[in-house]
């Protein structure tokens, strides 16, 4: 968005009472304030207003499915009028401080207290940036190369790309000075003890697995593919990734339609995108489908895989039809059929980090195996570990993920002093 | 961070958002819900003999999907009995001690003005603004503007307040006066602490063209009303400027009114000499809520200049806001259009062909519809970059003329100006000015 837009756009916005935007952001940015700050030129001012409520205001302008949340709330689409482009206005305010370089925010004053945070994903970003707001020292400890999670290894890229997304967790660090260690896969009891030894409480944003398996005859053919991995390879290695000529993607979700994106984007001329319920009850937004099909991908529903079919490389799959009957899924007997592919793309699920929180004592997960807390603190049962994001929400947004790592860090903070009462 | 804390001729409050005596300030509840919303003071609805007002009351200036670009009201002052009203006040006197509550007031004779001061210093009002303002209703019976643009009669009143009052006094001044220094002089002779203004402009909204009858329309008949809102703050800012640069007056603390909406209208009224603002029709389109756009911007604002309090930049554009005849005639600035942004709507072009000095060219091609400034024609009057729609695409660029600045009363001196209908000193003697005839290549 230049300047001009943002002029244009942002003199639309009514300055709603009681914001219906507001309510449907999960960080509850003040909307109409930071789009009127927008408009009065006070950029710097608007920016604030944005990361007060969500420190990763630039991604989430760019990953946030608004029109499911923020703008699918404005009140102009009861007129049949564009909604205001909200998520474009917040990146323009984001992305024109951090361009800048600008000074927007003070760690605050020091206290005493040392926080450890396993995860540099959006949850733990977020719950860092928070506790040093709040004056305590943070230190991320992170498995992989770089920060972020599944913003750079997910997120699709065209929403976003790796550099925008490490600029923006750059901006904060130089800002607030939390410390990320990197490389850091804590998977031991000793990890955890010398954590635990080290930190006064500790803060898991770990998300999700590995993509689970199907345990389907013929899955460890070469080319069968978890849609995870398969982004995450595409996210870091862009240029070295082909993908053959015909994919089919197995599952209904989001992950499902922006793997089927990517494929179609990268060369693939028959993208299958399979699914064991109707189009209705797809748990994919419309849009992303509609994306998906606008790049050629071809929805076929009510079916479920059998077995994966070739000699070490997929040649092909074998299907059923399904139906739905008491909101169950059962096959329909005689109906098999094969679909011959090139690779197939698992976007069925990511597992969860089962047997890494086994380790910590006194944590409970519940029948899903997500972290277990308590929803005004984010305090797990285990009162030193607290937590958030796609570990505790089961895979939500980035945006749930960056309110999650910041109540948690105001729940670190009340907990630490009602312990020194 | 900076302090927006004022103390303003004595009436302290912790930041110089005002609501200016109106609606919003009709009730000990909006008050308080204006107060815990971040407002920093409050101007009571105009208390006196209470009134009766009519129905349909609001009138509105509607600038293409602009609501409210302007705004007009045919209300009097308040319609709900004093003692109601003095109630009120004491109560958010009691839950907000700290916050500024002035009350507005408008009476007759003597005895009454003596008998309303009493009555709200005894409610706890920290201060007391005297309604010279009003421009429909009140003024019939010999109130309002009918106080304000009489010096002699408003100084008389502003003296018997003064000698009743124990609390700080404002004046509040109408801008329905050829020339706002002579009330503003009275309010100083008549020993005022403070003035405020602007009150609303006597207005017209436009008729109806069913029943032909004005807005707001009260039973097919309308009257004249106060004009405010957004279009009169060009108005509310020269007045603010004409008191606060008078050696007579500047010594009483202003606090200006009229068309404030954003942390920018405020930071200007700042700086032309306003110490408090006051702010009734964007409360009256927004709500309170507005005043968190105006207090984060002036924060920002501050923090960005280095100020750590309002008074340090109060007034800091009164010396550069001079006569015409001061200005210097040798300077020159000409229009620059970006190629890279222009979006080739032409609309420079037509504005500077039809309505000034046809400096702007046109290629007349498909290829391109981006329009040339023909330098030597452009005289720089800002026209082309005041209708262009895309942001910083022309801008003005200052051509240094290599001559020692001149001024108009520099030139008189030397008798050097202009004095005979065909003077060769006439400013735009030679300047290119197409053929008449040349408007005819536009014939179709
Ligand atoms: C394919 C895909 C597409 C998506 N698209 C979108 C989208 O368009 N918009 C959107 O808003 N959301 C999207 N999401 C969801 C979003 O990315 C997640 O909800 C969000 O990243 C969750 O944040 P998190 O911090 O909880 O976890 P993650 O982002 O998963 O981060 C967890 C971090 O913890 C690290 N970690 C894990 N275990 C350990 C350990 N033991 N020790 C040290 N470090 C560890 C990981 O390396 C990782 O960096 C998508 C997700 C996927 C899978
Ligand atoms: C509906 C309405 C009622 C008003 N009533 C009063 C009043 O009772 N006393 C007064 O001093 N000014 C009154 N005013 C004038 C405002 O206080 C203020 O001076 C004027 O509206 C300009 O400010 P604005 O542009 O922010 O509205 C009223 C204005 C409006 C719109
Ligand atoms: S704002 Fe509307 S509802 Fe309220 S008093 Fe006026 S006319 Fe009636």
């Amino acid at each position: 968005m230049n300047p001009t837009e943002a002029y244009y756009e942002s003199s639309r916005c009514l300055f709603c009472y009681d914001a219906p935007c507001v309510q449907a952001c999960p960080t509850h940015i003040d909307i109409p304030l930071f789009i009127k700050q927008i408009q009065t030129g006070n950029i710097s001012g608007s920016a604030k207003t944005i990361f007060e409520s969500n420190w990763l205001g630039n991604a989430c302008g760019k990953v946030c499915p608004t029109d499911v949340l923020c703008e699918g709330a404005c009140v102009y689409d009861n007129q049949h009028v564009p909604v205001i482009q909200i998520g474009r206005l917040q990146n323009f305010a984001t992305q024109t401080m951090i361009d800048e370089g600008s000074n927007l925010c003070k760690p605050g004053e020091g206290r005493n207290g040392k926080i450890a945070i396993i995860g540099g994903g959006p949850a733990g970003i977020a719950c860092a940036c928070e506790l040093r707001m709040l004056g305590y020292q943070a230190v991320i400890f992170e498995a992989k190369d770089r920060p972020s999670g599944l913003t750079v290894h997910g997120v699709a890229p065209y929403k976003i790309t790796n550099e925008e997304v490490l600029a923006e967790v750059d901006f904060l660090q130089q800002q607030l000075g939390f410390e990320i260690r990197y490389g850091q896969q804590i998977s031991s009891q000793e990890d955890l003890q010398a954590i635990e030894q080290e930190f006064d409480a500790v803060f898991l944003g770990v998300g999700l697995g590995a993509t689970r398996q199907l345990v389907l005859p013929g899955e460890d053919k070469k080319n069968v593919v978890g849609a995870v991995e398969f982004i995450e390879d595409l996210r870091m290695q862009h240029h070295r990734i082909k993908v053959p000529d015909r994919v089919v993607v197995l599952g209904g979700g989001n992950t499902a339609m922006d793997a089927a994106s990517e494929s179609a984007r990268m060369g693939a001329t028959e993208v299958t995108l399979a699914y064991r319920r109707s189009r209705s009850e797809m748990g994919g937004y419309d849009f992303e489908y509609e994306l998906a099909k606008s790049v050629g991908a071809i929805g076929l529903f009510n079916v479920t895989p059998l077995e994966i079919l070739g000699n070490e490389r997929v040649t092909g799959i074998r299907m059923i039809r399904t139906s739905t009957a008491n909101g169950k899924v059962v096959t329909i007997p005689d109906s098999e059929f094969e679909i011959s592919c090139d690779m197939v793309i698992k976007a069925t699920g990511q597992a969860k980090q089962g047997s890494f929180l086994a380790m910590i004592e006194g944590l409970e997960l519940d029948q899903k195996k997500r972290i277990v807390v308590s929803s005004d603190n984010y305090q797990t049962t285990n009162p030193k570990y607290f937590a958030g994001g796609d570990a505790v929400n089961g895979g939500a947004e980035v945006v749930n993920a960056a309110y999650e790592g910041k109540m948690a860090a105001q729940g670190i903070h009340r907990w630490l002093e009602s312990k020194q009462e | 961070m900076p302090d927006l804390s004022i103390d303003f001729a004595g009436i302290k409050a912790p930041n110089p958002f005002w609501l200016a005596s109106g609606p919003p300030t009709n009730s000990g509840y909006q008050v308080m819900k204006a107060f815990d919303a971040g407002w920093g003071g409050a101007v009571w609805k105009t208390l006196g003999v209470p009134i009766v007002n009519v129905s349909s009351r609001y009138g509105s200036i509607n600038y293409r999907d602009t609501r409210m670009a302007g705004f007009n009201n045919i209300e009097l002052i308040t319609d709900r009995p004093l003692s109601d009203n003095l109630h009120e006040i004491e109560e958010v006197k009691k839950h907000f001690p700290n916050h500024a509550v002035i009350a507005s007031l408008m009476v007759e004779s003597r005895d009454e003005w003596e008998q309303i001061i009493r009555d709200v210093e005894n409610a706890g009002a920290d201060g007391i603004e005297l309604n010279f303002g009003c421009p429909h209703g009140m003024c019939e019976r010999g109130m309002g503007s009918a106080v304000g643009q009489e010096p002699v009669v408003l100084e008389t009143i502003v003296g018997w307040v003064m000698e009743a009052a124990k609390v700080p006094v404002i004046t509040k001044l109408t801008p329905n006066i050829s020339h706002i220094v002579d009330p503003g002089l009275a309010a100083a002779r008549g020993g005022s602490d403070a003035v405020s203004l602007i009150n609303t402009i006597k207005s017209i909204m436009g008729i109806d063209l069913d029943t032909y009858a004005p807005y707001p329309i009260v039973d097919n008949k309308g009257t004249n009303g106060g004009y405010c809102g957004p279009a009169v703050k060009p108005i509310a800012l020269e007045m603010v400027k004409e008191l606060a640069q008078h050696p007579e007056i500047r010594h009483m603390p202003i606090s200006g009114i009229g068309g404030i909406e954003t942390w920018r209208d405020a930071v200007e009224f700042i700086l032309l000499g306003a110490s408090s603002l006051q702010i009734c029709t964007a409360v009256m389109h927004y709500g309170f809520g507005i005043v968190r756009e105006m207090k984060t911007g002036l924060l920002e604002f501050m923090e960005q200049k280095g100020y750590e309090k309002i008074s340090d930049f109060v007034g800091l554009a009164l010396p550069n806001v001079t006569e015409w005849k001061h200005l210097n005639l040798n300077y020159k600035v000409v229009a620059k259009i970006d190629q890279e942004k222009c979006i080739g709507c032409q609309l420079c072009y037509v504005a500077c062909d039809d309505g000034a000095h046809q400096a702007i060219r046109v290629i007349g091609s498909t290829e391109s519809r981006v329009p040339e400034i023909i330098e030597e024609n452009c005289v720089g009057c800002n026209l082309c970059a005041l209708v262009c729609p895309v942001e910083e695409c022309i801008t003005m660029e200052h051509r240094d003329q290599g001559i020692a600045p001149v001024t108009w009363d520099e030139l008189a001196e030397r008798g050097k100006i202009p004095t005979t209908f065909d003077d060769d000193l006439a400013g735009g003697k030679g300047h290119h000015v197409p053929r008449p005839e040349e408007a005819f290549k536009f014939r179709k």
